[in-house]
């Protein structure tokens, strides 16, 4: 496929990696973290990981949605289905995040709730439409790049009156959540999570765009490099990333310029905040408690709102005892680091988030890790 | 409509109202979010492992 090929060539990759074993100085370690799944991915995917030099880390991030979404929010999901018979339409991954009583929503399926997979925010409109003697909810989650659609959705439903379609919203800020890791006594007790710069997505900044990041780079010293999905961007910016911290700098790059610039696109950003305001504090998976990080709908779309139209208040619910997916959102610990994985934890049978979705880094390493001599091929 | 490596699909470009036909989009949930300049894609893949240290926009 076009500007997807070209960015997975084997040969370039080697170049590049040529290139960064001769600037990564000898003499010291360097650790950056990819904030977004979708790189977690790729790294994994690609084997990116072992075509850097050995003391260039790499340290996943929080930015898989499903990954963050706490068992309590899921919990609410199941209870409209089952409590509340509510249509209850949500992203694929979402179905299978394990919550409280050993249930998911797949699990609540099965039990007779009716769940349905949708592909956009736009279908679970349409169900709605089809089914208009029956309540509908949109369970929506994500981070910046799933918010536009959901807006839209809400935005419809206003125009055309429905009356029976309301939305769950569990959208995510990144911003908030590098901040939130930046300020964590792991990273600022230098020693147990040190991080030298970060990858900035590549979905959630052509939303968001650059800007939203120049003031890490400056308040906390950190370099950013936004890098396009493809392996061979995330090892061009990992290569940028190396030579930000050669020369002392801390500055906003982007190697994603082609989709990428420094105001994000307008259009959908106009839209999320026509429907969306800032939620003062929102819980994360592994995160715990981040004030300012998540949305929620204005008051002006109160009838579109779930929260508000049914009975079904936030709970917090520790995760199970075994998982450490908050340790490994929070870049502490690495998926080997958890007893059952790969044994009692599989993509098959998740015991925690990280194993669900492809871009959580239980499942990337899972899938593509254990095997370390992956070449970087064209897929 | 997409033509996703052959795969043709209907997607909403409500969110990009400038895309036209013929250009290259990014989709994400069923949405076009984005869209890709081909002369900065030519630009990205020839920087790609280069020496020059002037890589990317500072911004
Ligand atoms: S392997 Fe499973 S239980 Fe262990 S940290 Fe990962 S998701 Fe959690």
């Amino acid at each position: 496929m076009k500007y997807i090929d070209e960015f997975r060539d084997g040969d370039v990759a080697r170049k590049i990696a040529d290139r960064l074993a001769t600037e990564a100085r000898g003499d010291r370690q360097y650790s950056f973290m990819e904030f977004c799944g979708g790189h977690t991915h790729a790294i994994s995917r690609y084997g990116v990981s072992e075509l850097l030099p050995t003391n260039v880390r790499m340290i996943h991030g929080p930015g898989c949605p499903v990954c963050v979404l706490p068992i309590g929010r899921v919990d609410m999901a199941i209870k409209l289905a089952l409590e509340h018979d509510v249509i209850v339409c949500t992203y694929g991954d979402t179905m299978r995040v394990p919550a409280s009583d050993s249930l998911s929503l797949t699990k609540a399926k099965a039990r007779g709730g009716d769940i349905r997979m949708v592909y956009s925010a736009a279908d679970a409109l349409t169900v709605a439409r089809d089914n208009p003697e029956r309540q509908v909810v949109f369970f929506a989650i994500g981070f910046e790049t799933t918010t536009p659609p959901t807006a839209l959705a809400i935005l419809r439903a206003q125009r055309e009156g429905l009356k029976n379609f309301s939305v769950l919203c569990c959208h995510v800020l990144t911003p908030s959540a590098i901040t939130h890791i930046l300020e964590s006594p792991e990273v600022r007790q230098y020693g147990t999570v040190p991080i030298d710069g970060f990858i900035g997505p590549a979905h959630v900044s052509i939303v968001i765009g650059a800007a939203p990041y120049e003031h890490f780079a400056e308040e906390y010293r950190k370099p950013v490099v936004i890098a396009g999905f493809e392996p061979l961007d995330v090892m061009q910016a990992i290569l940028m990333l190396v030579r930000q911290v050669n020369d002392g700098r801390a500055h906003v790059e982007n190697e994603f310029t082609r989709a990428v610039d420094r105001d994000g696109n307008l259009a959908a950003q106009q839209k999320v905040s026509e429907v969306f305001e800032l939620r003062p504090s929102f819980e994360w998976r592994g995160l715990g408690e981040v004030p300012y990080s998540a949305l929620k709908i204005r008051p002006a779309f109160a009838e579109f709102d779930a929260e508000r139209r049914f009975d079904v208040g936030y709970k917090p619910v520790a995760d199970n005892k075994a998982c450490e997916c908050g340790a490994i959102l929070r870049g502490v610990k690495k998926p080997t680091d958890c007893k059952i994985f790969g044994t009692v934890c599989t993509p098959e049978n998740p015991v925690g988030s990280c194993m669900v979705s492809s871009e959580g880094a239980c499942a990337a390493h899972y899938a593509y890790g254990r095997f370390k001599d992956i070449p970087v091929v064209t897929a | 409509m997409v033509n996703l490596g052959g795969i043709r699909k209907e997607v909403s470009i409500e969110l990009v109202p400038e895309a036209q036909v013929g250009d290259y989009v990014i989709v994400h949930v069923g949405h076009a979010i984005g869209m890709i300049d081909p002369d900065e894609a030519e630009r990205t893949l020839a920087l790609f492992g280069e020496m020059s240290a002037a890589t990317g926009v500072s911004a």
